[in-house]
């Protein structure tokens, strides 16, 4: 039972389930797209041909330029950078906040558990979506306060499921053992409490990536998340949908990479929670 | 029971209290004040402006006098539309809201739970794979791309259905309550599938079966009820994401409801109408969160018969 078998055979479970590592597959080529976009692209992101105007797909524009004559797969695959950047910078700060929180509450445990579960629950119940929109409006429409104040949403379902995972490990033999050599609460969480929920938190952390990028991409659609120059996908299906009357193409493959995406996140999150937890796998 | 019910809402006073008051500062924080935009006015203008709105006052005394507003249901003036007062601009957006919030949510319960009923009934067959294929879809595609979509395909090719506005032409509020309602639809589905087939393998759907109660009377009246428990619970927090979806809904289909509103609020910072909808809108997420938990607590035996 140690932490290598638990691994190998997830891995062996993940490989086998075809929807989860295409998924998989997409993800991967997304992200080196989108690392090398500056290189790849075949025209600038900002580079206009205002003469050629919104043309449709060509061998010139494999996918047709926008009504300021930029190019449309350029755009999209600049767009990646962001859409994804987003995506794991946000998750990440949810990751940190719910994790510690989760750890800190389960360990714990007793009135501090109690006032910290609650304050989660709290939190739960706000719309915080309008306060996400109130911080962009205040503070100004900056990127890396659109991660905190995403990653800062996020992390509640984490904290809650951490601490359920925690309180079972709390009274297993090992940790009692570690607890009674003297060891540190800090190394305690460090060392023995997050390598055993690993799993459970790479799950959720997949999952919750595409519930941040829909979120970024709704705030951008509104005009409240990144703005122009820069582009993200959000931006582009905002963009598109303007001119979606005559310019279809503007709207439709900006679409259509963003639902591939997210349909690629989701897959991926499923097999891998099937892979690591076979008791679940079933409903 | 009755005492679960008094508990969460006397916990909701503070809760809302607190909302109300850190909305209150934040938007006091905010770098540059309402009037100074586009053109300039004059310092005589200005004073007199912050006169009228009290901004000159403490941001205490202001605190105070906005609360005890509150108290009584009054949200102050908006900022960019003199004459008129928040309460009032929430009390013309929110019918609409509503209505549309309504038919989403009937959509979504017709379609989501019979898809998913159906699909858990005949596992790994057809009629499960094609309906979990399309709730899948509903879950991947956001609104704020379904929306035009819809358009594009019904309202502009096919010309068959309008494209914007609410109760001005007819059929002009299908494709907006369809947009809002097939994304809940689709966790609908997801949920109440997950929910029957748990509740199917238990006991008392045997037992059920075993008196020689017809398929009909087991599913409706044993296993539903149980199994539909999941999306009870989840109608609470659709609320919350209802209302975002209806930022996004009433932007693409110009809908003049609340959460148009809101957008409008938060590009024009009218920070009255900011303050007065994120009090608003919480106060409603915090009430139907604390409906769909007891009701969810009332359909479950056990917790119903506990207390």
């Amino acid at each position: 039972m140690n932490n290598n078998s638990l691994w190998s055979d997830a891995i062996y479970r993940l490989s086998r389930n075809k929807a989860a590592m295409l998924g998989g597959l997409i993800l991967i080529m997304l992200i080196i797209l989108a690392a090398l976009a500056p290189w790849i692209a075949p025209y600038s992101y900002s580079f206009q041909d205002l003469n050629l105007g919104a043309s449709p797909p060509s061998a010139d524009h494999l996918l047709g330029t926008d009504i300021l004559g930029r190019d449309l797969l350029s755009r999209i695959l600049h767009g990646a950078r962001i859409s994804l950047l987003v995506g794991f910078v946000a998750t990440g700060v949810a990751l940190v906040i719910g994790v510690t929180w989760g750890i800190v509450a389960g360990y714990i445990g007793g009135r501090v558990d109690s006032i910290m579960m609650r304050i989660v629950d709290v939190l739960y119940g706000l719309p915080f979506i309008i306060f996400i929109i109130l911080l962009m409006v205040i503070f100004g429409r900056n990127l890396w306060l659109l991660f905190g104040a995403i990653g800062a949403v996020e992390w509640l379902t984490m904290a809650r499921i951490v601490r359920g995972q925690v309180i079972g490990l709390k009274n297993q033999e090992f940790v009692m053992a570690a607890r009674a050599m003297g060891v540190s609460n800090l190394s305690m969480f460090r060392k023995h409490l997050l390598p055993n929920i690993l799993g459970p938190i790479a799950v959720y952390a997949t999952l919750t990536i595409p519930q941040v990028m829909l979120l970024e991409g709704f705030l951008s659609f509104l005009g409240l998340g990144i703005q122009p120059p820069m582009s993200s996908w959000g931006t582009l299906i905002k963009d598109g949908v303007e001119s979606m009357e005559e310019y279809s193409w503007l709207l439709i493959y900006p679409g259509i990479t963003f639902t591939i995406t997210l349909f690629a996140l989701n897959f991926f999150g499923d097999g891998l929670r099937d892979a690591l937890d076979p008791k679940t796998s079933d409903n | 029971m009755i005492s679960i019910f008094f508990k969460r809402i006397l916990l909701a006073i503070p809760v809302l209290f607190a909302v109300a008051s850190i909305t209150f500062f934040l938007i006091k924080i905010a770098p540059g004040g309402p009037f100074d935009a586009d053109r300039a006015v004059s310092p005589q203008v200005l004073k007199n402006l912050n006169e009228t709105y009290n901004l000159d006052a403490s941001n205490w005394e202001q605190y105070v006098d906005y609360m005890s507003g509150l108290m009584q249901g009054d949200l102050g003036p908006s900022f960019r539309f003199p004459g008129r007062s928040v309460t009032e601009m929430i009390a013309t957006g929110l019918p609409v809201t509503f209505e549309l919030a309504f038919y989403a949510i009937l959509i979504a319960l017709l379609m989501g739970v019979f898809s998913g009923v159906l699909a858990a009934l005949k596992r790994n067959t057809v009629l499960d794979f094609i309906p979990m294929a399309i709730a899948m879809i509903g879950i991947c595609v956001p609104t704020f791309l379904m929306g035009p979509l819809l358009v594009l395909i019904f309202g502009i090719n096919l010309e068959l259905l309008p494209v914007s506005g609410w109760g001005q032409l007819p059929g002009d509020k299908i494709l907006p309550s369809i947009t809002l309602g097939f994304a809940y639809a689709a966790y609908i589905a997801r949920l109440s599938r997950g929910g029957m087939l748990e509740v199917l393998n238990q006991d008392f759907i045997r037992t059920a079966r075993a008196k020689g109660l017809t398929e009909r009377m087991v599913v409706i009246k044993h296993a539903m009820q149980g199994g539909l428990i999941p999306v009870v619970s989840f109608l609470g927090p659709a609320i919350a994401g209802l209302l975002a979806g209806s930022f996004v809904v009433e932007t693409i289909f110009q809908i003049p409801g609340l959460g148009r509103f809101y957008v409008e609020a938060a590009f024009n910072r009218d920070y009255t109408m900011i303050l007065g909808t994120t009090i608003f809108f919480s106060a409603m997420i915090v009430f139907f969160n604390l409906m769909s938990d007891l009701a969810a607590l009332w359909l479950n035996p056990r917790s119903r018969d506990a207390s």
